[in-house]
């Protein structure tokens, strides 16, 4: 499995990111925004987090229309898998490959915590290592977190188990982090090509570092 | 030609800014405020003197880039 990582000025995961996916047994290539092309053996894209371009205007809403994006959305419409983490999630929202969008925190804090999250649906090729309604311990970081669809799509993607992760307690009820919509922490497109998820799952790795529940994460794109 | 565009969380989409904004201007005794929206204003020179061109340049950059039409409405005043 070989694992594009995309890098745009201002993205600060990558090499966490990268490092992730070697840990994992996948081989990784690091992808900067101005190429135009992927090389031909990509199995899957993952769009790191960070503050690509500052966060101006919107959180990704600048990267959307890096060189790369284009091949991207490309590679997304011919079925290629790609993963949106934090920062990643918002490019992938304003490049419409996902649907809905993220929206300053609530409480218009910058919130970086451990956070339990609840796997709602785990028929895809991401979270398909994970038990439906397991609660996973995942780092989360951001500002601009708060997901929002409006009515009549949250029934479609609820109704098309697009929903993948809810935030929520130890016992897996959902509890209110940032403002999202229905606490949800992740989700993905239609086809279930296109995944994005807030929290980080390429921090927990290590036990030192307090939770390994993101290997299982990771790991379902090579099963 | 100069495009000035405002763009607002639309109504119905919470906005958090305007709530804290909100918040403190009651906490500073300031009666009678019903709803407070905190937005952002981009002014964009053109170099076209026709105001319909200008004004439908100014919508295209606004539907691609300058505003995300899921949670955000705009408007464009041309001067």
């Amino acid at each position: 499995m070989k694992v594009a990582v995309l890098r745009f000025p201002g993205t600060n995961c990558e090499f966490d990111t990268q490092y992730a996916f070697e840990k994992l047994g996948y081989t990784t290539e690091l992808i900067w925004h101005e190429e135009d092309t992927l090389p031909s053996d990509i199995d899957l894209v993952v769009v790191p987090g960070g503050f690509s371009y500052g966060d101006y205007l919107r959180s990704g809403s600048i990267a959307r229309f890096s060189p790369i994006m284009k091949t991207v959305i490309q590679f997304a419409h011919n079925g290629g898998k790609v993963l949106g983490i934090c920062n990643g999630f918002q490019i992938l929202t304003e490049a419409g490959l996902l649907p809905g969008a993220l929206k300053r925190n609530n409480n218009l804090h910058f919130i970086s915590k451990h956070q339990n999250l609840c796997v709602i649906n785990n028929d895809n090729a991401f979270l398909n290592q994970c038990e439906k309604g397991e609660v996973l311990n995942i780092p989360i970081a951001h500002a601009d977190g708060n997901y929002y669809i409006d009515e009549e799509d949250f029934k479609q993607i609820e109704a098309n188990g697009q929903i993948l992760l809810r935030y929520c307690d130890t016992q897996g009820n959902p509890v209110v982090v940032n403002g999202s919509v229905t606490s949800i922490a992740g989700v993905c497109n239609e086809a279930k090509n296109v995944f994005g998820l807030m929290p980080h799952p390429e921090r927990a790795l290590e036990v030192i570092l307090g939770s390994v529940d993101g290997i299982r994460m990771l790991k379902g794109f090579s099963a | 030609m100069t495009a000035v565009v405002n763009i607002f969380l639309k109504d119905g989409v919470l906005d958090p800014q305007g709530k804290a904004a909100h918040h403190a201007l009651d906490s500073l005794g300031f009666a009678g405020v019903d709803d407070v929206r905190i937005g952002k204003q981009i002014i964009i020179k053109l170099d076209t003197d026709d105001k319909v061109k200008a004004e439908a340049e100014a919508k295209e950059m606004c539907e691609t880039l300058l505003a995300n039409t899921v949670i955000e409405d705009y408007t464009i005043e041309i001067n």
